[in-house]
């Protein structure tokens, strides 16, 4: 602080103003400010990461290799040899498989969500932006679209052709991006009445360009609410391809697989259903607790 | 003019006309894709690990049509399915899927509704519960276990439950129907597949009316209730819940497709001989017919009760005007 600063205010609180009159705090700085208040959603943050870190870098380091077969069949947890979580019915270390599942749960959840991003935030703002008949059509679309069994046509493709990771981040990502064109395009439609897209259309600026650099900027408040909350229901959609025998194909797992094998002998192993179950719902608690949390942050009028 | 009357009178018969104009190329390109689906596959239902003799490969191959060009068998199979006939099963010799749906369809009905019926009421009154005692330590704690409840797979709580109720306490059946002669549904053996497949609806439907109870106590028909003098309780049931059911009515529609694509995982864990079972085993087996059966009859089933959800909706909303 200078002195002709402090002679202008000799509360010292110059700062503060100068912050306010340089544009003040912005929608941004407020619910970021209302996210990290929410314990809840920190927290989630926090084991959501340390999740992530082990899923990266845990089947690297780890002292067994998830695909390498023993002959310690289907033992309890233990610490001799360094089982800490048991093995599966082939002798596999179930913490070495434990953490590759993670690691492809979280790929699936967040290339499929990708996946229905880039359709759905294409589609709903192109609907929104050129309105009119063409709007009305591709909306039509979407509606026609949303009373389709779809889960039914996922499972009839991957048990009809040879599956592989990609054919289900697409399949599932094709499913969840109807939801998505319908927030945009609301979104869209609200933003394309204001005016400074009317000035950027008056200067001459591009309908693309318009799209791309003025109207997706806006939206993105509520599709990166609805994208932390599409995750862990592309997580679930997976692992439920996954328990019919559909999912990832051996000796790659995930956690719907490691959870199905599980579910199956849970009796007489119960180790196996409950670290893969237990792993599965915190992941889902987090990334829904961090999808309410970032919901309320930048929609606060439920609080 | 009577309540009946009323209601019968807001039906928008514009829209639900429409609306059904449209569930038929609906259903035409759910058929279509499913059929080229199928066709485009590699390998068909009859290959088997030996090789046929020629002359029964065509045999077999005139017997299901499929010695006839494509565009064909695509509408037979259409001509079929418009006269109610969806062919014989490949697989299940001797029946036909028409036989199989009627064996599937009313279990695969029954968990469905159940669960849907159970879902709606507990969600509701958990959701009301919460949103009544906003921010209390009752709220959270619902809304904490709502959150479990959309967290953990169906494929988890249902082996739980059975590990509890059906092999600990030994209340309810493990699985199945139940053993000769006895075969049939029963809360012995429905019971826990229904909460199963109901647990993630309660939660679904208490956090969606949490919030609709909240928005609904701030309007401004409630504050004129309220001047008016009438009692907290009458505020709540004549006039907050009937206005904060509305999106429940919205939701209905895609939940009961939820609530069906969920039966299938039910209808594995519990070993039940529903149309979800019937699909998944058709689909393994390329059980084809069976498998275009099932696609339409659930597809039928998603696109009819949306319809009717749509049309509750304008029929109980006085502010939705369709036409």
């Amino acid at each position: 602080m200078s002195q002709a600063d402090q002679l202008l205010d000799p509360t010292g609180r110059v700062e503060p103003v100068n912050q306010a009159i340089a544009g003040g705090r912005s929608l941004w700085d407020d619910a970021r400010a209302r996210l990290f208040h929410n314990k809840a959603a920190v927290a989630s943050m926090w084991v959501l990461g340390v999740l992530v870190v082990i899923a990266i870098i845990g089947p690297m380091v780890w002292v067994h290799d998830y695909r390498a077969i023993s002959g310690a069949r289907a033992i309890a947890p233990t610490f001799e040899n360094m089982h800490i979580l048991g093995t599966d019915l082939q002798g596999r270390d179930l913490m070495a498989r434990l953490m590759i599942g993670l690691r492809i749960s979280l790929m699936v959840g967040v290339v499929a969500t990708a996946v229905s991003l880039v359709i759905g935030v294409t589609w709903g703002a192109t609907a929104g932006y050129l309105g009119g008949r063409v709007d009305n059509f591709m909306m039509r679309i979407v509606d026609v679209l949303y009373a389709l069994p779809f889960i039914f046509f996922v499972i009839l493709l991957l048990t009809v052709f040879e599956r592989n990771i990609f054919l289900i981040f697409a399949a599932i990502g094709a499913i969840e991006w109807l939801t998505m064109a319908r927030i945009v395009r609301g979104q869209t439609l609200a933003i394309k009445g204001k005016e400074f897209i009317e000035a950027a259309r008056a200067a001459g600026v591009s309908r693309r360009a318009i799209i791309l650099r003025h109207i997706l900027p806006n939206v993105i408040g509520p599709v990166a609410v609805y994208v932390t909350l599409t995750i862990p229901v592309v997580i679930l959609a997976e692992s439920f391809l996954s328990f019919l025998g559909l999912g990832v194909n051996e000796p790659l797992t995930s956690l719907g697989v490691l959870i199905s094998d599980g579910a199956a002998r849970m009796e007489e192993k119960p180790w196996m259903l409950l670290a893969p179950a237990g792993t599965m719902a915190v992941t889902l608690l987090c990334l829904n607790f961090i999808g309410d949390g970032l919901r309320d942050a930048l929609d606060p009028k439920d609080r | 003019m009577s309540t009946l009357q009323r209601a019968l009178s807001r039906i928008p018969w514009g829209y639900t006309a429409r609306r059904l104009l449209i569930a038929i190329p609906t259903m035409l390109a759910i058929i279509t894709m499913a059929f080229l689906m199928m066709r485009a596959a590699p390998g068909g239902p009859f290959d088997g690990e030996r090789k046929l003799p020629a002359a029964t490969e065509k045999a077999i191959a005139a017997k299901f049509g499929f010695d006839k060009p494509l565009h064909e068998q695509y509408f037979d199979y259409v001509g079929g399915v418009l006269q109610g006939d969806f062919g014989p099963s490949y697989k299940t010799l001797g029946k036909s899927v028409n036989d199989l749906i009627a064996d599937g369809l009313p279990i695969s009905l029954a968990i469905g509704s159940l669960a849907m019926i159970l879902g709606i009421t507990l969600g509701t009154l958990l959701g009301v519960f919460a949103g009544l005692r906003q921010n209390s330590s009752a709220d959270y704690g619902v809304m904490g276990l709502a959150m479990f409840g959309i967290s953990i797979p169906t494929f988890v709580t249902g082996p739980i439950l059975i590990l509890i109720f059906a092999l600990g306490a030994g209340i309810f059946a493990v699985g199945g129907l139940g053993t000769y002669p006895n075969i049939g549904m029963s809360w012995h053996n429905m019971t826990l597949p229904v909460i199963t497949l109901a647990l993630p609806q309660i939660a679904i439907i208490s956090r969606l009316m949490r919030a609709s109870i909240i928005e609904t106590m701030r309007s401004n028909h409630i504050r004129t209730a309220r001047s008016k003098g009438l009692s907290e309780r009458q505020v709540i049931a004549r006039h907050a819940l009937p206005a904060a059911l509305l999106p429940l009515i919205s939701y209905a529609g895609p939940a009961m497709a939820r609530v069906m694509t969920g039966s299938v995982v039910i209808e594995k864990v519990f070993g039940l001989p529903g149309l979800g079972s019937y699909f998944v085993n058709g689909a393994l087996n390329r059980d084809y017919t069976l498998v275009m059966g099932a696609i339409i009859v659930y597809a039928g089933l998603i696109v009819i009760l949306n319809l009717v959800a749509d049309i509750l909706y304008a029929v109980l909303d006085p502010k939705v005007k369709y036409d």
